[in-house]
Protein backbone atom coordinates (compact mmCIF):
# COMPACT_ATOMS: atom_id res chain seq x y z
CA UNK A 1 0.00 0.00 0.00
CA UNK A 2 1.33 3.39 -0.99
CA UNK A 3 -0.42 5.45 1.58
CA UNK A 4 -0.11 5.11 5.27
CA UNK A 5 -2.67 6.94 7.31
CA UNK A 6 -1.34 8.19 10.56
CA UNK A 7 -3.91 9.34 13.01
CA UNK A 8 -3.00 11.14 16.10
CA UNK A 9 -5.38 11.81 18.89
CA UNK A 10 -5.21 15.13 20.67
CA UNK A 11 -3.85 13.42 23.77
CA UNK A 12 -0.93 11.86 21.99
CA UNK A 13 -0.29 15.09 20.11
CA UNK A 14 -0.03 16.95 23.36
CA UNK A 15 2.42 14.32 24.58
CA UNK A 16 4.60 14.62 21.55
CA UNK A 17 4.63 18.40 21.92
CA UNK A 18 5.87 18.29 25.48
CA UNK A 19 9.44 18.01 24.33
CA UNK A 20 11.48 17.98 21.16
CA UNK A 21 12.55 14.40 21.70
CA UNK A 22 13.33 13.85 18.05
CA UNK A 23 16.05 16.49 18.22
CA UNK A 24 15.22 17.58 14.71
CA UNK A 25 15.16 21.29 14.03
CA UNK A 26 11.64 22.58 13.64
CA UNK A 27 11.06 25.50 11.34
CA UNK A 28 7.82 26.46 12.99
CA UNK A 29 6.38 25.59 16.38
CA UNK A 30 3.05 26.73 17.74
CA UNK A 31 2.64 26.15 21.44
CA UNK A 32 -0.83 26.53 22.96
CA UNK A 33 -1.78 29.35 20.65
CA UNK A 34 -5.20 30.89 21.26
CA UNK A 35 -6.79 33.98 19.85
CA UNK A 36 -10.00 35.65 20.84
CA UNK A 37 -11.76 38.70 19.54
CA UNK A 38 -13.63 40.77 22.12
CA UNK A 39 -13.76 37.85 24.48
CA UNK A 40 -15.02 35.39 21.89
CA UNK A 41 -12.43 32.70 21.22
CA UNK A 42 -11.65 32.08 17.55
CA UNK A 43 -8.95 29.43 17.95
CA UNK A 44 -8.03 27.62 21.11
CA UNK A 45 -4.92 25.81 22.32
CA UNK A 46 -3.36 25.01 19.01
CA UNK A 47 -0.18 22.94 19.06
CA UNK A 48 1.60 22.48 15.80
CA UNK A 49 5.09 21.61 14.69
CA UNK A 50 6.23 22.01 11.14
CA UNK A 51 9.44 20.59 9.78
CA UNK A 52 11.63 22.33 7.29
CA UNK A 53 10.36 21.83 3.76
CA UNK A 54 7.05 20.41 4.84
CA UNK A 55 3.76 21.40 3.22
CA UNK A 56 1.08 21.50 5.87
CA UNK A 57 -2.55 22.13 5.10
CA UNK A 58 -4.90 23.74 7.59
CA UNK A 59 -8.32 22.50 6.65
CA UNK A 60 -11.66 23.36 8.11
CA UNK A 61 -15.09 24.76 7.46
CA UNK A 62 -15.44 28.52 7.39
CA UNK A 63 -15.32 30.27 10.72
CA UNK A 64 -13.10 27.69 12.39
CA UNK A 65 -10.25 30.17 12.70
CA UNK A 66 -7.82 28.78 10.18
CA UNK A 67 -7.11 32.17 8.61
CA UNK A 68 -6.81 33.68 12.08
CA UNK A 69 -4.19 31.09 12.88
CA UNK A 70 -2.25 31.92 9.74
CA UNK A 71 -2.32 35.60 10.55
CA UNK A 72 -0.89 34.95 14.00
CA UNK A 73 1.95 32.98 12.42
CA UNK A 74 2.64 35.78 9.93
CA UNK A 75 2.89 38.37 12.68
CA UNK A 76 0.13 40.50 11.15
CA UNK A 77 -1.97 39.59 14.17
CA UNK A 78 -0.12 39.89 17.45
CA UNK A 79 -3.02 39.74 19.86
CA UNK A 80 -2.79 36.02 20.56
CA UNK A 81 -1.87 33.97 23.63
CA UNK A 82 0.73 31.26 23.56
CA UNK A 83 4.10 31.05 21.86
CA UNK A 84 5.04 30.90 18.20
CA UNK A 85 8.62 29.97 17.38
CA UNK A 86 10.21 30.35 13.99
CA UNK A 87 13.62 28.72 13.66
CA UNK A 88 13.57 28.23 17.44
CA UNK A 89 13.21 31.90 18.11
CA UNK A 90 10.06 33.30 19.64
CA UNK A 91 8.48 35.54 17.08
CA UNK A 92 5.70 38.00 17.66
CA UNK A 93 6.05 40.30 14.70
CA UNK A 94 6.40 40.25 10.97
CA UNK A 95 9.75 38.80 10.03
CA UNK A 96 11.77 38.22 6.92
CA UNK A 97 11.49 34.45 7.07
CA UNK A 98 7.82 34.43 6.22
CA UNK A 99 6.06 35.35 3.02
CA UNK A 100 2.30 35.68 2.75
CA UNK A 101 0.05 34.95 -0.20
CA UNK A 102 -3.42 36.31 0.33
CA UNK A 103 -6.70 35.08 -1.01
CA UNK A 104 -6.79 38.03 -3.39
CA UNK A 105 -3.68 39.09 -5.30
CA UNK A 106 -3.55 42.44 -3.46
CA UNK A 107 -1.32 43.99 -6.07
CA UNK A 108 -0.69 47.70 -5.77
CA UNK A 109 -2.73 49.09 -8.67
CA UNK A 110 -0.40 52.01 -9.33
CA UNK A 111 2.63 49.79 -9.90
CA UNK A 112 3.16 47.64 -12.95
CA UNK A 113 3.89 43.93 -12.75
CA UNK A 114 7.65 44.37 -12.42
CA UNK A 115 7.39 47.09 -9.77
CA UNK A 116 4.88 45.03 -7.84
CA UNK A 117 7.26 42.09 -7.75
CA UNK A 118 10.10 44.37 -6.64
CA UNK A 119 7.95 45.91 -3.93
CA UNK A 120 9.35 43.91 -1.02
CA UNK A 121 12.96 43.88 -2.18
CA UNK A 122 15.69 46.03 -0.75
CA UNK A 123 19.08 46.94 -2.09
CA UNK A 124 20.43 48.15 -5.41
CA UNK A 125 18.02 48.63 -8.25
CA UNK A 126 20.02 46.50 -10.66
CA UNK A 127 19.96 43.57 -8.25
CA UNK A 128 16.27 44.01 -7.59
CA UNK A 129 15.55 44.09 -11.31
CA UNK A 130 17.61 40.98 -11.81
CA UNK A 131 15.79 39.02 -9.11
CA UNK A 132 12.37 40.22 -10.20
CA UNK A 133 12.96 39.38 -13.85
CA UNK A 134 14.22 35.97 -12.92
CA UNK A 135 11.20 35.14 -10.81
CA UNK A 136 8.79 36.54 -13.41
CA UNK A 137 10.30 34.22 -15.94
CA UNK A 138 9.79 31.26 -13.68
CA UNK A 139 6.12 32.08 -13.08
CA UNK A 140 5.68 32.37 -16.83
CA UNK A 141 5.09 36.11 -16.95
CA UNK A 142 8.13 37.19 -18.93
CA UNK A 143 7.12 39.96 -21.31
CA UNK A 144 4.27 41.16 -19.08
CA UNK A 145 6.48 43.36 -16.90
CA UNK A 146 4.91 46.62 -17.98
CA UNK A 147 1.27 45.67 -17.58
CA UNK A 148 -0.75 47.22 -14.80
CA UNK A 149 -2.85 45.06 -12.46
CA UNK A 150 -6.06 46.21 -14.16
CA UNK A 151 -4.83 44.58 -17.36
CA UNK A 152 -4.24 41.15 -15.80
CA UNK A 153 -6.56 38.18 -15.60
CA UNK A 154 -7.28 36.68 -12.19
CA UNK A 155 -4.80 33.86 -12.68
CA UNK A 156 -2.06 36.18 -13.93
CA UNK A 157 -2.60 38.56 -11.04
CA UNK A 158 -2.34 35.74 -8.53
CA UNK A 159 0.85 34.58 -10.24
CA UNK A 160 2.32 38.04 -9.83
CA UNK A 161 1.34 37.90 -6.17
CA UNK A 162 3.10 34.57 -5.83
CA UNK A 163 6.16 35.98 -7.57
CA UNK A 164 6.11 38.95 -5.22
CA UNK A 165 6.21 36.75 -2.16
CA UNK A 166 8.77 34.34 -3.59
CA UNK A 167 11.22 36.99 -4.73
CA UNK A 168 12.33 37.70 -1.18
CA UNK A 169 13.04 33.95 -0.86
CA UNK A 170 11.17 33.36 2.38
CA UNK A 171 11.78 30.17 4.31
CA UNK A 172 8.14 29.80 5.19
CA UNK A 173 5.37 30.59 2.79
CA UNK A 174 1.95 31.23 4.31
CA UNK A 175 -0.92 30.80 1.90
CA UNK A 176 -4.43 31.90 2.80
CA UNK A 177 -6.79 30.13 0.39
CA UNK A 178 -4.63 31.38 -2.45
CA UNK A 179 -6.55 29.76 -5.28
CA UNK A 180 -10.11 29.88 -4.03
CA UNK A 181 -11.09 32.76 -6.28
CA UNK A 182 -9.80 31.14 -9.46
CA UNK A 183 -11.49 28.91 -11.99
CA UNK A 184 -10.87 25.17 -11.78
CA UNK A 185 -8.28 25.01 -14.56
CA UNK A 186 -6.20 27.97 -13.46
CA UNK A 187 -6.38 26.58 -9.98
CA UNK A 188 -4.89 23.22 -11.01
CA UNK A 189 -2.20 25.00 -13.03
CA UNK A 190 -1.17 27.12 -10.10
CA UNK A 191 -1.23 24.18 -7.72
CA UNK A 192 1.27 22.41 -9.96
CA UNK A 193 3.26 25.60 -10.16
CA UNK A 194 3.38 25.74 -6.38
CA UNK A 195 4.75 22.20 -6.32
CA UNK A 196 7.42 23.24 -8.83
CA UNK A 197 8.41 26.05 -6.52
CA UNK A 198 8.59 23.58 -3.65
CA UNK A 199 10.75 21.22 -5.68
CA UNK A 200 13.14 24.04 -6.48
CA UNK A 201 13.42 25.82 -3.14
CA UNK A 202 12.03 23.35 -0.60
CA UNK A 203 10.09 26.17 0.93
CA UNK A 204 8.09 25.28 4.01
CA UNK A 205 4.46 26.01 3.29
CA UNK A 206 1.42 26.43 5.46
CA UNK A 207 -1.68 26.33 3.31
CA UNK A 208 -5.05 27.37 4.61
CA UNK A 209 -7.81 25.90 2.50
CA UNK A 210 -11.37 24.67 2.57
CA UNK A 211 -10.81 22.56 -0.51
CA UNK A 212 -10.16 18.97 0.56
CA UNK A 213 -8.90 17.92 -2.87
CA UNK A 214 -6.43 20.79 -2.92
CA UNK A 215 -5.13 19.88 0.52
CA UNK A 216 -4.70 16.24 -0.46
CA UNK A 217 -3.01 17.08 -3.72
CA UNK A 218 -0.48 19.47 -2.23
CA UNK A 219 0.16 18.65 1.40
CA UNK A 220 2.42 16.28 3.29
CA UNK A 221 0.18 16.66 6.26
CA UNK A 222 -3.38 17.86 6.67
CA UNK A 223 -4.38 19.41 9.97
CA UNK A 224 -8.09 19.54 10.55
CA UNK A 225 -9.63 22.32 12.60
CA UNK A 226 -13.17 22.18 13.80
CA UNK A 227 -15.62 24.00 15.97
CA UNK A 228 -15.98 27.48 17.35
CA UNK A 229 -13.47 28.18 18.79
CA UNK A 230 -11.46 26.16 16.32
CA UNK A 231 -9.38 23.36 17.71
CA UNK A 232 -7.21 20.79 16.00
CA UNK A 233 -9.19 17.58 15.93
CA UNK A 234 -7.07 15.45 13.68
CA UNK A 235 -3.89 15.26 11.67
CA UNK A 236 -3.53 13.10 8.59
CA UNK A 237 -0.31 12.30 6.81
CA UNK A 238 -0.53 12.02 3.07
CA UNK A 239 2.35 9.83 2.04
CA UNK A 240 1.64 9.37 -1.61
CA UNK A 241 4.58 10.33 -3.77
CA UNK A 242 4.31 13.42 -5.95
CA UNK A 243 3.13 14.06 -8.58
CA UNK A 244 -0.08 12.69 -7.24
CA UNK A 245 -2.98 11.53 -9.26
CA UNK A 246 -5.90 13.79 -8.43
CA UNK A 247 -8.32 10.95 -8.93
CA UNK A 248 -6.47 8.22 -7.09
CA UNK A 249 -8.34 5.81 -4.88
CA UNK A 250 -6.10 6.45 -1.94
CA UNK A 251 -6.79 10.16 -2.01
CA UNK A 252 -10.49 9.39 -2.26
CA UNK A 253 -10.24 7.22 0.84
CA UNK A 254 -8.44 10.00 2.70
CA UNK A 255 -11.08 12.44 1.56
CA UNK A 256 -13.83 10.39 3.10
CA UNK A 257 -11.81 10.17 6.31
CA UNK A 258 -11.49 13.92 6.34
CA UNK A 259 -15.19 14.36 5.74
CA UNK A 260 -15.86 12.15 8.75
CA UNK A 261 -13.38 14.12 10.81
CA UNK A 262 -15.00 17.38 9.80
CA UNK A 263 -18.22 15.92 11.11
CA UNK A 264 -20.17 17.38 8.25
CA UNK A 265 -22.67 14.57 8.09
CA UNK A 266 -23.87 14.81 11.63
CA UNK A 267 -25.92 17.35 13.48
CA UNK A 268 -24.30 20.70 13.88
CA UNK A 269 -21.45 20.66 16.32
CA UNK A 270 -21.95 24.23 17.37
CA UNK B 1 3.28 34.69 -46.60
CA UNK B 2 -0.02 34.28 -44.88
CA UNK B 3 1.57 35.62 -41.72
CA UNK B 4 2.77 38.80 -43.43
CA UNK B 5 -0.63 39.29 -44.98
CA UNK B 6 -2.24 38.85 -41.63
CA UNK B 7 0.09 41.42 -40.17
CA UNK B 8 -0.72 43.87 -42.92
CA UNK B 9 -4.44 43.43 -42.39
CA UNK B 10 -3.86 43.82 -38.68
CA UNK B 11 -2.12 47.12 -39.30
CA UNK B 12 -4.88 48.19 -41.63
CA UNK B 13 -7.44 47.32 -39.02
CA UNK B 14 -5.37 49.33 -36.53
CA UNK B 15 -5.35 52.40 -38.73
CA UNK B 16 -9.00 51.93 -39.48
CA UNK B 17 -9.77 51.77 -35.77
CA UNK B 18 -7.76 54.90 -35.07
CA UNK B 19 -9.62 56.71 -37.82
CA UNK B 20 -12.86 55.47 -36.42
CA UNK B 21 -12.03 56.82 -32.98
CA UNK B 22 -11.12 60.21 -34.42
CA UNK B 23 -14.30 60.31 -36.48
CA UNK B 24 -16.39 59.38 -33.47
CA UNK B 25 -14.78 62.15 -31.43
CA UNK B 26 -15.40 64.69 -34.19
CA UNK B 27 -18.97 63.48 -34.34
CA UNK B 28 -19.60 64.09 -30.65
CA UNK B 29 -18.07 67.56 -30.94
CA UNK B 30 -20.22 68.34 -33.97
CA UNK B 31 -23.44 67.11 -32.39
CA UNK B 32 -22.67 68.97 -29.19
CA UNK B 33 -22.06 72.26 -30.98
CA UNK B 34 -25.21 72.31 -33.13
CA UNK B 35 -27.39 74.05 -30.56
CA UNK B 36 -24.77 76.60 -29.36
CA UNK B 37 -23.99 77.61 -32.94
CA UNK B 38 -27.70 77.90 -33.71
CA UNK B 39 -28.33 80.05 -30.63
CA UNK B 40 -25.39 82.34 -31.37
CA UNK B 41 -26.50 82.81 -34.96
CA UNK B 42 -30.04 83.66 -33.89
CA UNK B 43 -28.68 86.03 -31.26
CA UNK B 44 -26.45 87.75 -33.82
CA UNK B 45 -29.33 88.12 -36.26
CA UNK B 46 -31.78 89.42 -33.67
CA UNK B 47 -29.21 91.91 -32.40
CA UNK B 48 -28.46 93.14 -35.93
CA UNK B 49 -32.10 93.78 -36.80
CA UNK B 50 -32.53 95.52 -33.46
CA UNK B 51 -34.79 93.14 -31.54
CA UNK B 52 -32.22 93.18 -28.69
CA UNK B 53 -31.20 96.77 -28.00
CA UNK B 54 -27.42 97.01 -28.08
CA UNK B 55 -27.25 98.80 -24.71
CA UNK B 56 -28.73 95.66 -23.13
CA UNK B 57 -27.57 92.70 -25.18
CA UNK B 58 -24.89 93.46 -27.77
CA UNK B 59 -24.28 91.07 -30.66
CA UNK B 60 -21.71 88.29 -30.29
CA UNK B 61 -19.49 89.98 -32.88
CA UNK B 62 -19.54 93.18 -30.84
CA UNK B 63 -18.41 91.26 -27.77
CA UNK B 64 -15.63 89.57 -29.72
CA UNK B 65 -14.61 92.96 -31.04
CA UNK B 66 -14.47 94.35 -27.50
CA UNK B 67 -12.19 91.51 -26.48
CA UNK B 68 -10.06 92.06 -29.57
CA UNK B 69 -9.68 95.77 -28.88
CA UNK B 70 -8.76 95.13 -25.26
CA UNK B 71 -6.20 92.71 -26.55
CA UNK B 72 -4.79 95.34 -28.89
CA UNK B 73 -4.36 98.05 -26.26
CA UNK B 74 -2.93 95.51 -23.81
CA UNK B 75 -5.46 95.94 -20.98
CA UNK B 76 -6.87 92.46 -21.65
CA UNK B 77 -3.63 90.75 -20.69
CA UNK B 78 -3.14 92.68 -17.50
CA UNK B 79 -6.74 91.91 -16.42
CA UNK B 80 -6.32 88.22 -17.18
CA UNK B 81 -2.87 88.18 -15.59
CA UNK B 82 -4.03 89.78 -12.33
CA UNK B 83 -7.04 87.49 -11.98
CA UNK B 84 -5.08 84.35 -12.79
CA UNK B 85 -2.37 85.40 -10.36
CA UNK B 86 -4.95 85.83 -7.59
CA UNK B 87 -6.55 82.46 -8.28
CA UNK B 88 -3.23 80.66 -8.34
CA UNK B 89 -1.85 82.35 -5.25
CA UNK B 90 -5.05 81.53 -3.36
CA UNK B 91 -5.13 78.04 -4.81
CA UNK B 92 -1.54 77.32 -3.78
CA UNK B 93 -1.98 78.66 -0.26
CA UNK B 94 -5.32 76.90 0.26
CA UNK B 95 -4.01 73.64 -1.15
CA UNK B 96 -0.81 73.85 0.87
CA UNK B 97 -2.63 74.29 4.15
CA UNK B 98 -5.16 71.62 3.19
CA UNK B 99 -2.39 69.12 2.38
CA UNK B 100 -0.60 69.68 5.69
CA UNK B 101 -3.71 69.67 7.85
CA UNK B 102 -5.50 67.00 5.85
CA UNK B 103 -2.67 64.49 5.92
CA UNK B 104 -2.01 65.16 9.59
CA UNK B 105 -5.65 64.63 10.47
CA UNK B 106 -5.99 61.70 8.09
CA UNK B 107 -3.06 59.83 9.58
CA UNK B 108 -3.58 60.49 13.27
CA UNK B 109 -6.95 59.69 14.67
CA UNK B 110 -6.23 61.74 17.77
CA UNK B 111 -5.60 64.78 15.64
CA UNK B 112 -8.88 64.11 13.90
CA UNK B 113 -10.77 64.07 17.17
CA UNK B 114 -9.03 67.27 18.19
CA UNK B 115 -9.34 69.31 15.01
CA UNK B 116 -12.04 67.90 12.82
CA UNK B 117 -15.10 69.17 14.74
CA UNK B 118 -13.72 72.70 14.56
CA UNK B 119 -12.99 72.44 10.84
CA UNK B 120 -16.45 71.02 10.18
CA UNK B 121 -17.96 73.91 12.13
CA UNK B 122 -16.04 76.41 10.03
CA UNK B 123 -17.12 74.60 6.91
CA UNK B 124 -20.76 75.26 7.68
CA UNK B 125 -20.12 79.02 7.50
CA UNK B 126 -20.73 80.23 3.93
CA UNK B 127 -17.24 81.36 2.95
CA UNK B 128 -18.45 84.66 1.49
CA UNK B 129 -19.58 85.66 4.96
CA UNK B 130 -15.92 86.18 5.81
CA UNK B 131 -15.55 88.97 3.25
CA UNK B 132 -16.27 91.95 5.51
CA UNK B 133 -14.02 90.59 8.23
CA UNK B 134 -11.13 90.01 5.85
CA UNK B 135 -11.49 93.52 4.46
CA UNK B 136 -11.55 94.89 7.98
CA UNK B 137 -8.42 92.97 8.87
CA UNK B 138 -6.38 93.20 5.71
CA UNK B 139 -7.79 96.13 3.81
CA UNK B 140 -9.06 96.07 0.28
CA UNK B 141 -5.74 95.03 -1.34
CA UNK B 142 -4.39 91.71 -2.49
CA UNK B 143 -4.06 89.92 0.89
CA UNK B 144 -7.77 89.93 1.64
CA UNK B 145 -8.61 88.74 -1.87
CA UNK B 146 -6.09 85.92 -1.85
CA UNK B 147 -7.13 84.84 1.64
CA UNK B 148 -10.71 84.76 0.44
CA UNK B 149 -9.82 82.45 -2.44
CA UNK B 150 -7.58 80.29 -0.25
CA UNK B 151 -10.49 79.72 2.16
CA UNK B 152 -12.67 78.63 -0.74
CA UNK B 153 -10.02 76.25 -2.10
CA UNK B 154 -9.11 74.82 1.29
CA UNK B 155 -12.30 72.91 2.11
CA UNK B 156 -12.76 70.66 -0.90
CA UNK B 157 -9.06 69.81 -0.98
CA UNK B 158 -8.96 69.13 2.76
CA UNK B 159 -12.09 66.98 2.76
CA UNK B 160 -10.90 64.91 -0.17
CA UNK B 161 -7.45 64.33 1.32
CA UNK B 162 -8.91 63.15 4.62
CA UNK B 163 -11.44 60.87 2.97
CA UNK B 164 -8.78 59.62 0.54
CA UNK B 165 -6.47 58.63 3.37
CA UNK B 166 -9.29 57.05 5.35
CA UNK B 167 -10.40 55.15 2.27
CA UNK B 168 -7.08 53.41 1.61
CA UNK B 169 -7.68 49.67 1.39
CA UNK B 170 -6.69 48.01 4.65
CA UNK B 171 -5.67 44.99 2.62
CA UNK B 172 -3.00 46.93 0.75
CA UNK B 173 -1.67 48.34 4.00
CA UNK B 174 -1.36 44.76 5.22
CA UNK B 175 0.79 43.93 2.21
CA UNK B 176 3.13 46.72 3.24
CA UNK B 177 3.16 45.51 6.83
CA UNK B 178 4.00 42.00 5.63
CA UNK B 179 7.18 43.44 4.15
CA UNK B 180 8.03 45.16 7.40
CA UNK B 181 7.55 48.73 6.19
CA UNK B 182 7.82 51.46 8.80
CA UNK B 183 5.00 53.94 9.29
CA UNK B 184 6.80 56.51 7.18
CA UNK B 185 7.39 53.99 4.39
CA UNK B 186 3.77 52.89 4.57
CA UNK B 187 2.68 56.48 4.08
CA UNK B 188 5.05 57.10 1.21
CA UNK B 189 4.70 53.82 -0.64
CA UNK B 190 1.07 52.89 -0.05
CA UNK B 191 -1.11 55.53 1.57
CA UNK B 192 -0.03 58.48 -0.59
CA UNK B 193 -0.35 56.78 -3.98
CA UNK B 194 -3.59 55.13 -2.93
CA UNK B 195 -5.16 58.43 -1.90
CA UNK B 196 -3.91 60.31 -4.95
CA UNK B 197 -7.14 59.90 -6.97
CA UNK B 198 -9.19 61.47 -4.22
CA UNK B 199 -6.62 64.26 -3.78
CA UNK B 200 -6.82 65.12 -7.48
CA UNK B 201 -10.61 65.25 -7.33
CA UNK B 202 -10.19 67.67 -4.44
CA UNK B 203 -7.78 69.79 -6.46
CA UNK B 204 -10.20 70.08 -9.33
CA UNK B 205 -13.17 71.08 -7.26
CA UNK B 206 -10.90 73.40 -5.26
CA UNK B 207 -9.79 75.14 -8.42
CA UNK B 208 -13.41 75.49 -9.51
CA UNK B 209 -14.24 77.18 -6.24
CA UNK B 210 -11.13 79.33 -6.60
CA UNK B 211 -12.52 80.79 -9.83
CA UNK B 212 -15.86 81.37 -8.16
CA UNK B 213 -14.30 83.17 -5.24
CA UNK B 214 -12.08 85.37 -7.36
CA UNK B 215 -15.24 86.89 -8.85
CA UNK B 216 -16.57 87.62 -5.39
CA UNK B 217 -13.20 88.98 -4.27
CA UNK B 218 -12.87 91.27 -7.28
CA UNK B 219 -16.47 92.43 -7.09
CA UNK B 220 -15.87 93.67 -3.57
CA UNK B 221 -13.39 96.19 -4.86
CA UNK B 222 -10.56 96.02 -7.33
CA UNK B 223 -8.91 98.23 -9.90
CA UNK B 224 -7.85 95.40 -12.17
CA UNK B 225 -8.93 91.92 -13.07
CA UNK B 226 -11.78 90.25 -14.88
CA UNK B 227 -14.06 90.75 -11.87
CA UNK B 228 -13.26 94.45 -12.02
CA UNK B 229 -14.38 94.44 -15.67
CA UNK B 230 -17.78 93.17 -14.48
CA UNK B 231 -18.34 96.13 -12.15
CA UNK B 232 -16.77 98.49 -14.66
CA UNK B 233 -19.14 97.34 -17.38
CA UNK B 234 -22.07 97.70 -15.02
CA UNK B 235 -21.12 101.23 -13.96
CA UNK B 236 -20.38 102.35 -17.51
CA UNK B 237 -23.47 100.63 -18.94
CA UNK B 238 -21.33 98.57 -21.26
CA UNK B 239 -22.88 95.10 -21.41
CA UNK B 240 -20.33 94.03 -24.01
CA UNK B 241 -17.56 94.43 -21.40
CA UNK B 242 -19.54 92.38 -18.88
CA UNK B 243 -20.19 89.62 -21.39
CA UNK B 244 -16.59 89.68 -22.55
CA UNK B 245 -15.48 89.22 -18.98
CA UNK B 246 -17.92 86.32 -18.49
CA UNK B 247 -16.68 84.61 -21.63
CA UNK B 248 -13.07 85.05 -20.56
CA UNK B 249 -13.84 83.58 -17.13
CA UNK B 250 -15.42 80.58 -18.78
CA UNK B 251 -12.49 80.07 -21.15
CA UNK B 252 -9.71 80.40 -18.58
CA UNK B 253 -11.59 78.37 -15.98
CA UNK B 254 -12.13 75.59 -18.47
CA UNK B 255 -8.50 75.75 -19.58
CA UNK B 256 -7.10 75.39 -16.07
CA UNK B 257 -9.52 72.59 -15.28
CA UNK B 258 -8.45 70.84 -18.45
CA UNK B 259 -4.80 71.14 -17.39
CA UNK B 260 -5.62 69.49 -14.07
CA UNK B 261 -7.62 66.83 -15.83
CA UNK B 262 -4.60 66.13 -18.03
CA UNK B 263 -2.44 65.82 -14.93
CA UNK B 264 -5.03 63.50 -13.44
CA UNK B 265 -5.06 61.27 -16.50
CA UNK B 266 -1.28 61.17 -16.61
CA UNK B 267 -0.84 60.18 -13.00
CA UNK B 268 -3.83 57.87 -12.76
CA UNK B 269 -3.26 55.73 -15.83
CA UNK B 270 -3.25 52.71 -13.55
CA UNK B 271 -6.81 53.27 -12.41
CA UNK B 272 -9.30 50.65 -13.42
CA UNK B 273 -12.32 52.61 -14.54
CA UNK B 274 -14.59 53.19 -17.46
CA UNK B 275 -12.72 55.06 -20.16
CA UNK B 276 -14.25 58.39 -20.96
Amino acid sequence: MVIKITRTTIASMARSHSGLESGEKMTLVLNKVSRSFDGVAAVKDVHLKVEKGEIVGLLGTSGCGKSTLLRTISGLDTGYDGVIEINEKTSKQVNEETGFIFQEPRLLPWLNVLENVMFGLEGKRAEKLDKANHILQSVGLAGKENLYPKELSGGMAQRVAIARSLVTSPEILLLDEPFSALDAFTKMQLQDFLLDVWKKYHTTMILVTHDIDEALYLCDRVVILRGQPGEIVEELKVEEARPRNRGSEQLAQLKSDILTALDLNKQSVY
Amino acid sequence: MAKIEAEITNKKVGIFRKNKVVIEKLNTILIGSIIPILLITVWELLSRIGVFPSYQLPAPTTILNTIYEMGLDGTLWSHIGVTTYRVFAGFLIGTGIAVVLGSFIGFYQRAERLFDPLIQAFRSIPSLAWVPLFILWMGIGEPSKITMIAVGVFFPVYLNIVSGIHGVDRKLIEVGKMYGLSTFQLIRRIILPASLPSFLVGLRSGLGLGWMFVVAAELMGASQGLGFLLTFGQNMSQPDVILASIILFALIGKLTDWLLKLLEQRSLQWQDRIQD
